[in-house]
């Protein structure tokens, strides 16, 4: 148990941080309660998902600077494709787009590899791709989404045998969130290639010369990457109904929250259960300065402030441990 | 017979690989004419006097820019806080000269750029944040600022500059009046990277940053003097793309952001650091300006654009590594 509680030190204190923030939106607002918590999740479903494609990139060693225009193209598609046409055809989109995220992040990952030119770079030039496809797939916010694809996250889980106040707070969002990336990340982390993407984020001439073929694992890693971000993508559709080619703030708050979550930049270290926890932080928090009645672009700042002070603090965290 | 002709290609690839690393000028200013002869003959005509200072006119606020990335690439670092600096600065030119008189207004209009780029240096130079998520962050900042700086100004309507104008857009005899203001400039960076030893710095830390700390170069010193730099810079830019513009709006100079990086690429500034001047970054610069002209009138849509401008970066980079690789 202690030895757990040591191991996971970093994310019960989060937990801890993310529970005392829904106290104080309590005391704030006496009203705040299930329905409040339902929207919030809704809210971090896209974010979540960001953090979700840039953690697994970052342990691998990399950063991938493409993920919120992976998103604005995987929404975009998804919506024109999904428009007009009937409930059941979205059955195929969905598996398309995911295997579109999937290939675009292998497409990253192939290129960093083989050009050999640094993931920063390549990833920059990537976003500007990405995003010129998603111009070119719908250049205004438009398209629509299934109905039952949007009702996947609207409204509570209910769980026979519990009474309604206490299934209100299982919002099906949460659900659908826990299911995804415990889908996909748990085989993941237990399998050969997410021992592969741990060895070559730690230390990628070692991982080599153990033999770990680090050119796959590099692309396979940044292949999930873009799994996550087609989910996101996906998630924003259902959210909104529509979607929007230009791309969103995710950028940002997933590498703050992979820093705010434990995940050293740099690689090799970290899970994914601090950084999701870290985003949940992060949008309370902005919950809380909402609840206190601050002008929304003020909001924006305060924001762009912490992130930015926790990606400061990071990064010097990471030359410390560097310089030892 | 195909023995001795790939016996003779090889060197000869070699001596074109080390004619281009040395003089990167010569296939730039070729691929120029070029982009210029496909204009001509796509549209017969078009390349008189007038559109020759119209371009320079356009290509003049995007050299500023790139200006700002040849100089953190020198280092190894980008700047993607420029087009919120300039945005700024534009913005805020345009409000305050309602009230001030026009020299007044550019004052006030340059302090948030001087802000934004105090918080890029300390965040690169002393924290150690990568400059490319240090200066995104301080970008979002800033456009969050600006937003809320809009809503207190909204009644007060707006006014450029009658000087900003007639430097912006003014031609005399067949020059635009922009010139004035970017020969200066121009001649600047040049004497700072050729000629002093701030200059060498950033190429030495763009070199070998370990290096150039062992030898007792305050780095943060020099980085944070360098992003300030960076940001008036931008902060100028803006205020002279406001008098070209002349329409205020809360992302002026966003999409200039992306192909200065792609300029200063293009005239062969290692995104790495440590190699590059700001010459080749002005052909680059007229080279993306007639490019631009070319994919408008062959009617590209602005997505293409951007793909095109993304496969660009990564090409050239790629490229350059290669042509370093094997010196």
């Amino acid at each position: 148990m202690m030895r757990l509680l040591r191991q996971q030190g970093w994310v019960v204190g989060l937990l801890a941080l993310f529970v005392v923030l829904l106290v104080v939106a309590k005391l704030i607002q006496p009203s705040y309660g299930a329905g409040d918590f339902g929207s919030l999740v809704r809210a971090v479903l896209p974010y979540a998902f960001a953090v979700a494609a840039q953690t697994v990139v970052v342990i691998a060693g990399g950063i991938d600077l493409s993920v919120a225009a992976m998103m604005a193209l995987t929404s975009v598609t998804a919506a024109s494709m999904m428009h007009g046409a009937s409930e059941e055809y979205a059955l195929l989109v969905v598996p398309f787009v995911l295997a579109l995220g999937f290939g675009l992040g292998a497409l990253n990952g192939a290129l960093i590899v083989f050009s050999r030119v640094p993931d920063i770079v390549v990833t920059l030039a990537t976003l500007f791709m990405l995003q010129g496809a998603a111009l070119l797939v719908l250049n205004a916010p438009g398209g629509g989404s299934a109905e039952w694809l949007r009702n996947l996250i609207i409204g509570t889980v209910p769980i026979p045998g519990l009474p309604d106040d206490v299934t209100s707070w299982f919002p099906k969002a949460l659900l659908l969130l826990v299911v995804l990336l415990c889908v996909v990340w748990i085989p993941l982390k237990r399998s050969r290639l997410g021992l592969s993407i741990y060895a070559i984020g730690s230390n990628q001439l070692a991982a080599f010369r153990s033999g770990v073929p680090v050119a796959r694992t590099k692309i396979l890693a940044y292949a999930f990457g873009g799994l996550f971000g087609a989910m996101g993508g996906l998630s924003l559709t259902m959210s909104t109904g529509i979607g929007a080619p230009i791309p969103g703030p995710y950028l940002m708050a997933s590498v703050a929250a992979v820093v705010l979550g434990g995940v050293v930049l740099g690689g090799g270290k970290g899970g994914l259960l601090g950084p999701i926890i870290a985003v949940f932080v992060l949008r309370l928090a902005r919950t809380i300065l909402t609840l206190l009645a601050i002008d929304p672009n003020v909001t924006a700042i305060v924001e762009g402030t912490i992130l930015v002070a926790v990606v400061m603090f990071g990064a010097f965290i990471a030359m410390r441990s560097r310089s030892r | 017979m195909s023995i001795t002709s790939t016996a003779e290609r090889a060197p000869l690839g070699q001596r074109m690989k080390r004619f281009m690393s040395d003089y990167p000028l010569v296939p730039l200013l070729i691929l120029l004419a070029i982009l210029i002869l496909v204009l001509q003959m796509l549209s017969p005509g078009i390349v008189n006097q007038r559109w020759i200072a119209n371009t320079v006119k356009f290509a003049i606020p995007l050299a500023l820019l790139a200006g700002c990335q040849t100089m953190t690439m020198l280092t190894g670092g980008i700047d993607l806080s420029v087009g919120t600096a300039a945005t700024m600065a534009a913005f805020i030119v345009a409000t305050q000269a309602v009230d001030n008189p026009a020299p007044v207004a550019m004052m006030i209009a340059l302090i948030p750029a001087v802000l934004i780029g105090f918080a890029n240096g300390i965040g690169v130079g002393v924290f150690r944040v990568h400059p490319l998520i240090m200066t995104l962050g301080t970008s979002l900042i800033g456009v969050g600022c600006l937003q809320v700086y809009q809503r207190t100004v909204i009644a007060s309507g707006a006014k450029v500059p009658d000087f900003l104008i007639w430097l912006g857009t003014g031609v005399t005899g067949g020059f635009p009046n922009a010139l004035l203001l970017f020969i200066p400039v121009a001649a600047l960076l040049l004497f700072i990277q050729k000629r002093t030893g701030f200059g060498r710095l950033l190429y030495a830390i763009g070199d070998n940053e370990r290096a150039t700390r062992l030898a007792g170069v305050k780095y943060w010193q020099v980085i944070l003097a360098l992003y300030m730099f960076s940001s008036v810079l931008a902060g100028i830019m803006g205020l002279l793309y406001m008098g070209l513009i002349r329409a205020p709006s809360l992302s002026l100079a966003e999409p200039l952001v992306l192909p200065s990086v792609a300029a200063a690429v293009i005239g062969g500034t290692s995104i790495f650091g440590g190699r590059g001047s700001y010459t080749g970054t002005i052909v680059g610069a007229l080279i993306l300006t007639v490019l631009t002209t070319l994919l408008t009138i062959l009617q590209m849509p602005e997505g293409a654009r951007r793909i095109l401008f993304g496969a660009i970066i990564l090409l050239v980079t790629a490229a350059y590594l290669r042509i370093i690789e094997d010196r």
